[in-house]
């Protein structure tokens, strides 16, 4: 746990303020006195939310879970980065020696339309798992297990496959998009299930209904500005983009 | 039809429009460079001599025109509507002036294409001159050169074509991905080779007007 060193740095922080879904919000002003180097950036919230908490005030409610990089709960946009400006970085794995003594620090939610803000720094992510639920799977084998190399899978599909899959949903490529697209975290899914024997039988089907599902659900349209990949904790790469448009096509001619 | 309305079919018309437009000003471009051999008015009655060619082609440019510009604009806006873009600090990582004002270089570039049709195609603005050469051809070299010796409309010129660098520095890598003929390697090569042909095919048409104001081609 952190530890109360009396050389600990004083940040200014503006955090964004939002009682409900329907309510207006604002940024305001704390301070993070003697915050250690080695805390994580939510520790160190932490500790802010205790104070508010010992002088009657209302702590403020992020998202958050694993705290090791790997559940994507965590989402908050730091100086006007999501997940902060370190590269490949959560905002639970992103440490306050990032920072330095008498440093500013803005920390908004997620902003996008197909993200409501529940409270503070908490949005719905809920339309992300609609459009994995419009095909981010292969449909339901019956029977025994199978034999574990029954199905060939060469190394390169394999790493290609687990590169797509390394996205924790996280929602930080919608954030950071101008318009608002889901594209990024689309195509991962869309990607690795079609590098596989598995995925292949219903790799048509899947891209028309997991594009259809980020349509309909606030979603804005990809411009390749590739803002997603750049600010990714994974650094899924926007070529997954191009494999989904290709998919498309090859869905288009069927 | 799925490739009319959903969000990665129109992005491939996007696409397939944009390219025949880029082919267009390739071909005009390598057109326009006669100029430079004094062969301007040979090639403009060449081309005026296969009257059928020149309406298929206006046709297919027209339409593509008009795809392209009422899916750019109706793909902003939905893009704008699903950005609330009420962050109070936000940095950009990867977009930049040229891929965030597509839809501004793209109207104004419009915008210059009804221009420069009605000056020197249907000769509407009151710079042009018609009229014709020693061997009775269309005068078109005096008819440009007149027009360009003027700054002010030089200086139009020379703004539409810093509209269609921003654009196509863009437009170009863009295609190339929605067209999904992209991998790791190649999306550095793209987004620097986007840039360099949009800046070649800028300072090609540029030197037209630039060398007529200078004084240079006479
Ligand atoms: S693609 Fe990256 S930024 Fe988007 S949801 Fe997945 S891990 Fe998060
Ligand atoms: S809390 Fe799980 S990834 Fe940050």
């Amino acid at each position: 746990m952190s530890h109360h060193d009396s050389h600990g740095m004083n940040l200014v922080l503006h955090v964004w303020r939002q009682k409900g879904p329907n309510e207006p919000g604002k940024l305001e002003q704390y301070e993070a006195k003697n915050v250690s180097p080695d805390q994580s950036f939510l520790e160190m919230l932490d500790e802010v939310n205790e104070q508010l908490i010992k002088t009657g005030g209302d702590p403020i409610a992020f998202d958050h879970d694993c705290r090791e990089g790997i559940c994507g709960m965590c989402s908050q946009v730091i100086n006007g980065v999501p997940h902060g400006g370190q590269e490949r970085t959560t905002v639970c794995q992103l440490h306050m020696r990032n920072f330095k003594d008498g440093d500013t620090i803005y920390i908004e939610p997620w902003k996008a339309k197909a993200f409501p803000i529940q409270r503070d720094l908490i949005v719905d992510r809920t339309a992300l798992d609609k459009i994995s639920q419009a095909g981010g799977y292969t449909s339901a084998h019956t029977g025994g297990v199978a034999d574990g190399n029954a199905i060939l899978v060469p190394k390169p599909s394999a790493d290609y496959a687990m590169d797509a899959a390394e996205c924790i949903g996280c929602g930080a490529c919608v954030a950071a998009c101008p318009n608002g697209s889901a594209m990024l975290y689309t195509s991962a899914k869309v990607a690795q299930l079609a590098e596989l024997p598995q995925g292949q039988a219903e790799a048509a089907k899947r891209v028309c209904n997991m594009v259809d599902a980020l349509q309909e659900n606030g979603f804005g349209n990809c411009s390749n500005h590739y803002e997603c990949q750049a600010a990714c904790p994974k650094g899924i790469s926007v070529k997954f983009i191009a494999r989904l448009n290709r998919e498309y096509q090859k869905a288009l001619f069927k | 039809m799925r490739i009319l309305t959903s969000t990665v079919g129109r992005k491939i018309l996007m696409s397939i429009t944009g390219q025949l437009l880029i082919l267009f000003v390739l071909i005009h471009m390598i057109g326009n460079t006669t100029i430079f051999f004094g062969a301007l008015n040979a090639y403009a009655e060449h081309l005026h001599s296969l009257p059928p060619l020149v309406w298929i082609f206006r046709l297919v440019m027209l339409s593509a025109i008009a795809v392209h510009i009422c899916y750019g604009v109706q793909v902003t806006l939905e893009n704008k509507a699903a950005n609330p873009g009420a962050y109070a600090v936000k940095k950009q990582l990867k977009a930049n002036f040229a891929s965030e004002n597509m839809i501004w270089t793209g109207l104004l570039l419009a915008l210059f294409i009804l221009y420069h049709l009605a000056q020197f195609t249907m000769h509407l603005t009151p710079d042009v001159v018609v009229g014709l050469d020693a061997i009775n051809r269309p005068d078109v070299f005096k008819m440009v050169s007149t027009s360009f010796a003027n700054a002010g409309i030089a200086v139009v010129y020379f703004f539409a074509m810093i509209m269609l660098f921003l654009h196509l520095s863009h437009g170009i890598p863009s295609f190339l991905q929605t067209m999904g003929w992209n991998n790791d390697k190649t999306i550095p090569v793209f987004g620097t080779g986007g840039k360099v042909v949009s800046a070649f095919l800028m300072l090609v048409y540029i030197s037209i007007p630039a060398a007529i104001l200078v004084g240079a081609l006479k």
